[in-house]
């Protein structure tokens, strides 16, 4: 993707962000905060300092993207908003080139359809399609309707002509809770549909949009999707298990569970899987990234078990005060064996013990000798 | 000739002291167990909870000790009264090895302040536990060979400067002299009880115990194998006092001994393989795994003092006292296997007992040859003509 | 000299005819448990390896710590049952495939244990089954170890004046109050359940029906070393988890088919004794030294 294509008025991120008065300052914490979510796994965010990652994102051409509304709740794009500082929205706005969002944008009725053509045509076969909520396939997809069209229909349209989609949201991903039995508008994600175009996965209800923000700066740097698991998701975000880095790990390893909410365990910040967490099975990065800037935002973090929005087989599947089964790929070391070793035979003993037992046979086996002395006499008195 | 007198002569020599400082070495440690425990003095373990306390002071020791009874059933059963020399010294050896293994029992057990309750709280007995009947009959057995020794005693007291000690040692004799008839009886009934017993014991780890030594006959072979190893220990002592005191030997009556020690051992043998090829497990002999190569040697061991007793080469004093050594070895080994060595707890637990067990065991056994070295000096017990072989 | 031999032999065939008793004697009968026995049900399947299970135990039973082997003295974590740890979990790795175990006493139908112990310290309930150890006339010989197939009940080595035998009494004071089992109410995943050994069988077997290809077709304790009351589940081979015997017959019974064939309810010995009596009174010249002269 080579930068002429852009149109003029997609400059740098660097020169968009200094035009629109974003401090330098501003911009590195971002790129710092970029690194913390995707310490590996992204190419971005391979280097060492924010301000290498700065110089690199910075001389991005700004990504187009245009966002979808599907059968969704807009709490994707609250996230994406409603973040603990101002300006980091401000920012967020002036990093992409947010180009259509039904949203945010303050354009209504025909004028939005029109801006939909406009920044389609604009960036036509280059912009990143962004798809919130699922997208209901049942009876000729008449369940959602855009602009007198069926959602599928709109979906089908616009991810044509777009480079890389992207489905924020366990609904576009997988459906998430619109697909939860008995499924009535047989609401599915976007993979499902769009087979033609690269897909990310950013499942989550909502997911970090630290993690959407680092998938587009990634493609929109490099021309590449992130390195993606088998549902599409990046791994840099969803390749470990909340279990595997959460912070009352260690209550599950001792064998200390909040047994109801509110009791002594649960009051102490025991580990919830007696509650149904799901946290063992669940890919997602919560345990690290929390919401928002605030520290412990996060399910497990203020208290209750982890429903696993993120794992179409558990989230909105498993009700959530069930425990599930725990997979053991690897265990960890801590466990004895089933014939564990016990008290080793002392090399002195075994020493001394030979030493007495051939003392003895030798004596014994001289005093024989001694005896033939005797012998013939004794053989006479027989 | 079959008179016996105390062979007196100095007790404290050289070697008389060295078998003492082991003694006192032994009882030092034993001390010392007491204060600390069993956990930290024994390589003992859950796997392992016994080791050479029982197997060799306990259950090989009294099998050593089975001279006695050994010899009792020549005499009394078989009528063979010309080995009767042989018996006062016999039973002393019994009475010393089963105070040993009494005294070994008392420092292997763990609530040994419990003891006394064995013999004496009988509303507790549970009729099914083959320890109970074992340790019962032990103690039995241990007060009725002291009781067949009292004669000896009396022989020497009733000479003694203490006039009612005298006294009573001389009405005492005869009315011993009669009463022994039941006394004898029950000193073979009870060895016949335990000793087979002994080997049920170990009936009750069942899987535990490998296939080779975990037979319903066990008590068949361990009454088999401890009778022929109290004639060897009769013959090993025999020779052993004889070349100690210096008096004249018994061969004439000590190779028939060893003879039927070394029958017994063959048929033994045999009854094994049949026991063995009757339930099936021959195919474990042909291993060659620990347990395979145990019982060949076990096997071969237990042939060998046959051929000491047959072979031309063979039929020399020295061979025979080789004879009932490898006897009492192979007896040991097929005693130490079947308690130690074919009883498997599972992978990763080991045993090889620890160094203070090892002088606790070994100052036993010094404490047993320094009494009995006492015993003789100062009591009739030995028959034969101490001062002509001097 | 022969004849001397001759007699001897025919002693010996006598008394090999009598030892040979217990091959021809009736076994003993099969020990069943009580209607109302009560015990736990394991299965490998749902096991998280928690751990929870074996600190509710320590909780419940007052044991301290095990900080010497695997912790490195840091953590109370024990390799194995042990004077301090009445119930642990272990774990096999087998190709990939792996399971946690949980270990205690299994409360055997025919526990060797009670058949061993010498004045009854061990007994088993006659209700509810559970095996149980009294200090009171413990005399610390350690024979129930020694019987033990499941290297369940467990010596304080450490103790040099009142050791214990330390083993899974299955909560018993707990049950009295009404409770369950520690480790069965602590297990967050009902992995280890309790109740009456014939609920939790069918409980079992419905589970093997219901997930055929999940579990191994057995439940461990049924039948095996004569039964259990505590029953194991699994998706390893049982072998693998540690139950390294798949014999049906419990010990005990094998020792006291031979045992009670050779006494006969005493009667053997007492006849015995009679007869070494006679023998004895018939040859009783030889009991004076002096007569043979």
């Amino acid at each position: 993707m080579s930068a002429t294509k852009y149109p003029p008025d997609h400059e740098t991120i660097a020169a968009r962000l200094e035009r629109s008065g974003v401090s330098r300052r501003h911009f590195l914490s971002f790129c710092g905060k970029l690194a913390v979510v995707a310490p590996m796994g992204l190419a971005i965010t391979s280097k060492l300092t924010p301000e290498a990652i700065a110089a690199t994102v910075g001389a991005a051409k700004r990504p187009s993207v245009i966002w979808l509304h599907m059968q969704d709740c807009t709490g994707c794009t609250e996230t994406l908003l409603r973040t603990s500082q101002p300006d980091l929205a401000t920012l967020i706005l002036n990093v992409i080139s947010l180009d259509y969002h039904e949203t945010v944008m303050a354009a209504s009725g025909h004028d939005a359809e029109l801006a939909l053509e406009d920044a389609m045509n604009a960036n036509d076969g280059k912009f990143i399609c962004v798809v919130e909520g699922s997208i209901p396939t049942k009876d000729q997809g008449k369940y959602l309707y855009l602009a007198g069209k069926p959602g599928i229909q709109v979906l089908d349209e616009v991810t044509k002509r777009a480079a890389a989609v992207v489905s924020i949201g366990s609904c576009a991903s997988w459906g998430g809770v619109g697909s939860a039995g008995p499924n009535p508008t047989g609401a599915t994600g976007v993979d499902q549909i769009v087979k033609n175009k690269p897909v990310i996965n950013i499942p989550g209800c909502p997911p970090n949009p630290y993690i959407v923000l680092a998938s587009i700066l990634e493609y929109a740097t490099t021309g590449k999707v992130p390195a993606l698991d088998e549902f599409h998701r990046p791994k840099f975000a969803y390749d470990r298990t909340i279990h595997e880095h959460c912070p009352r790990r260690a209550h599950f390893d001792a064998g200390r569970f909040a047994k109801v909410f509110g009791d002594d365990g649960h009051r102490q910040g025991w580990c919830l899987y007696r509650l149904g967490c799901k946290g063992p099975v669940t890919h997602a990065s919560c345990s690290t990234r929390h919401f928002n800037e605030v520290v412990d935002a996060w399910p497990i973090g203020i208290g209750h078990p982890c429903v696993g929005c993120t794992e179409q087989t558990v989230g909105f599947k498993i009700p959530i005060f069930q425990t599930v089964e725990i997979g053991r790929p690897t265990p960890p070391d801590s466990y004895p064996s089933i014939f564990p070793e016990h008290k080793p035979v002392s090399p002195v003993a075994t020493g001394v013990a030979g030493v007495v037992g051939g003392a003895l046979i030798g004596a014994a086996f001289i005093g024989a000798k001694k005896l033939g002395e005797v012998d013939s006499s004794a053989e006479t008195k027989e | 000739m079959h008179t016996a007198k105390p062979v007196g002569g100095p007790l404290l020599t050289k070697n008389y002291l060295v078998i003492l400082a082991f003694a006192a070495l032994g009882m030092v440690l034993i001390a010392w167990r007491m204060f600390v425990g069993l956990g930290a003095t024994t390589a003992l373990s859950d796997g392992y909870p016994w080791g050479i306390w029982i197997a060799f002071d306990v259950v090989t020791g009294t099998a050593f000790a089975c001279g006695g009874y050994a010899v009792a059933i020549l005499i009394y059963i078989v009528n063979k009264g010309k080995y009767h020399p042989l018996i006062r010294p016999a039973i002393l050896t019994s009475a010393l090895g089963y105070s040993i293994a009494g005294f070994s029992v008392f420092i292997d057990i763990g609530r040994w302040w419990n003891g006394w309750k064995v013999p004496v709280q009988f509303w507790h007995w549970n009729f099914d536990s083959v320890l109970l009947e074992v340790a019962l009959c032990i103690m039995c057995y241990m007060v009725v060979l002291w009781i067949e020794l009292t004669p000896a005693f009396f022989e020497k007291f009733q000479d003694s400067s203490i006039g009612w000690l005298a006294k009573f040692s001389k009405a005492a004799l005869p009315f011993m002299n009669k009463a022994l008839i039941f006394i004898i009886a029950l000193g073979m009934l009870l060895p016949t009880m335990h000793q087979s017993s002994l080997g049920s014991l170990m009936l009750l780890s069942g899987p535990r115990l490998h296939p080779l030594w975990n037979s319903p006959f066990v008590p068949l072979f361990f009454l088999m194998t401890c009778i022929a190893m109290g004639y060897s220990i009769v013959v090993f002592e025999s020779v052993f006092s004889s070349i100690v005191f210096k008096r004249g030997l018994e061969v004439p009556i000590l190779k028939p001994l060893q003879k039927i020690a070394a029958y017994l051992c063959v048929a033994f043998v045999v009854l094994r393989f049949a026991d063995i090829a009757y339930r099936g497990r021959l195919g474990l002999l042909f291993k060659f795994d620990l347990y395979g190569v145990m019982f060949w040697i076990e096997t071969i061991l237990f042939c060998i003092p046959l051929v000491m007793v047959y072979a031309k080469f063979a039929t020399t004093l020295p061979n025979l006292f080789r004879g009932a050594i490898v006897l009492a070895v192979v007896g040991a080994v097929y005693r130490f296997d079947t308690f130690l060595t074919a009883f498997s707890p599972g992978p990763g637990w080991h045993y090889f007992p620890s160094v203070p067990e090892l002088f606790i065991t070994l100052g036993l056994v010094a404490l047993e040859i320094a009494i009995y070295i006492a015993a003789v000096c100062f009591f009739p017990i030995l028959t034969g003509d101490f001062e002509a072989a001097r | 000299m022969e004849a001397n031999r001759r007699s001897f032999l025919k002693g010996c065939a006598a008394a090999a005819a009598m030892t040979a008793i217990p091959a021809t004697a009736l076994a003993r009968e099969r020990r069943t448990a009580s209607g109302d026995a009560v015990g736990l049900l394991y299965d490998a399947t749902k096991c998280i390896g928690c751990k929870s299970c074996s600190v509710a135990c320590k909780e419940a039973n007052g044991l301290s710590a095990d900080g010497t082997e695997f912790g490195g003295g840091l953590y109370d974590a024990p390799t194995s049952l042990n004077e301090r740890t009445k119930s642990v979990i272990q774990l096999v790795r087998d190709e990939g495939q792996s399971a946690f175990v949980k270990k205690q006493c299994m409360h055997c139908v025919d526990p060797g244990c009670v058949t061993a112990c010498m004045l009854g310290a061990m007994t088993k309930d006659k209700v509810t089954g559970i095996v149980s150890w009294n200090g009171d006339t413990c005399i610390g010989c350690r024979y129930c170890q020694q019987a033990c197939p499941f290297n369940a009940a467990k010596f304080e080595w450490s103790k040099a004046l009142t050791p214990k035998i330390v083993k899974c009494e299955l909560c018993k004071d707990r049950l009295a109050k009404g409770q369950q089992p520690a480790c069965a109410e602590v297990c967050p995943r009902g992995a280890v359940i309790y109740g009456k050994r014939a609920d939790l069988l069918d409980e079992a077997h419905k589970r093997i029906t219901g997930k055929p290809n999940l579990y191994v077709n057995k439940v461990y304790g049924e039948t095996d070393l004569g039964g259990t009351q505590v029953l194991y589940l699994s998706h390893v081979d049982f072998e693998k988890l540690g139950f390294r015997f798949d014999s049906d017959q419990s010990a005990p019974s094998v020792q006291q088919t031979v045992q009670h064939g050779l006494y006969q309810g005493f009667a053997g010995p007492i006849a015995l004794y009679a007869l070494l009596g006679a023998v004895v009174f018939r040859n009783r010249k030889n009991i004076e030294p002096k007569a043979e002269e």
